[in-house]
């Protein structure tokens, strides 16, 4: 049954990303754009889900495990380090050139729209190269240690 | 550009995604992070750990023809940025969400709804950026 719920909750995300205005980047930009074309329609997406989230959260966490696995794999981690921030400044940058998050562009690739998988390309071959370039740096750190 | 303000379809949509992160820790008790799916599907922790995320996947790229179906059109996609920015925008985004561990629905609404410190610190950082970037991109340097 992990099958047919992991679509099921895709396709519920990707409905709620073409509603919400999220897949569209001009829409997304606005939000951002206060001192011009602002469109506050973002917050309300946020607001949203975060609400929904909260709520849901709290029925769910109080179980003693999920329907269809052994545990809750949440993350654990409760540090705040320069990778967290310096990593997420990045991010902004890149999400204000483009437009597109990697939640808002997924669905919309659905589309078949040429400038979205330009976007999902680019954006895989950043997380692919970060990756790559981050166990590069800890096999050398390694062999310097060892 | 302007986009008209749509606070009840981006409530409802908002909501939706909420829906959606619900059911999957519900289901796989798994957090509804689009970052982290994405990259998990390429870099599986172990066997069994990839066929779940090419279906959230599959499900996620059926949404806008699940849209259509009920409205009649696919949801619009207006791109007032060149190729270029756009390439360059995306990979600067995989290099980010990989650092951070994480990008709008990951921290902004499951971190957010579990009160994650680590995620609040993220959201902040990344709406301050964006909101930088977009400045110096449309006032600045007066593209778009």
């Amino acid at each position: 049954m992990k099958l047919p719920f992991a679509y099921l909750v895709g396709l519920i995300f990707g409905l709620g990303i073409s509603l919400s205005g999220m897949a569209n980047p001009a829409k997304v930009i606005n939000f951002f754009d206060v001192a011009g074309t602002w469109d506050p329609s973002l917050a309300f997406v946020m607001g949203g889900g975060v609400i929904v989230t909260f709520i849901g959260y709290r029925l769910v966490l109080s179980r003693s495990k999920p329907l269809f696995e052994r545990d809750f794999g949440l993350p654990k981690r409760t540090d705040i380090d320069a990778r967290l921030i310096g990593g997420s400044l990045i991010f902004g940058v890149g999400w204000g050139i483009a437009g597109y998050c990697p939640g808002g562009a997924l669905p919309a690739l659905g589309t078949g729209n040429l400038t979205v998988l330009l976007f999902v390309v680019a954006l895989l071959a950043g997380i692919v190269l970060t990756r790559i370039g981050e166990t590069y740096l800890s096999d050398k750190e390694g062999t310097a240690n060892g | 550009m302007i986009t008209e303000f749509t606070p009840i379809a981006s409530l409802i949509g908002g909501a939706l995604i909420g829906l959606a992160a619900v059911v999957l820790m519900l289901t796989l008790g798994r957090v509804m992070g689009a970052t982290g799916i994405l990259a998990g599907a390429i870099f599986p922790s172990g066997s069994g750990d990839r066929g779940w995320r090419i279906a959230l996947l599959l499900g996620m790229l059926s949404g806008p023809w699940l849209f259509k179906l009920i409205s009649g059109a696919f949801p619009v996609i207006d791109v007032p940025m060149s190729p270029l920015m756009i390439t360059v925008g995306g990979l600067i985004v995989g290099i980010g969400v990989t650092l951070g561990s994480g990008c709008t629905s990951g921290h902004g609404v499951c971190g957010l709804a579990r009160i994650s410190r680590r995620s609040l610190i993220a959201v902040l950082s990344f709406m301050f950026s964006t909101a930088v970037t977009v400045y110096v991109i449309r006032h600045v340097l007066g593209i778009g």
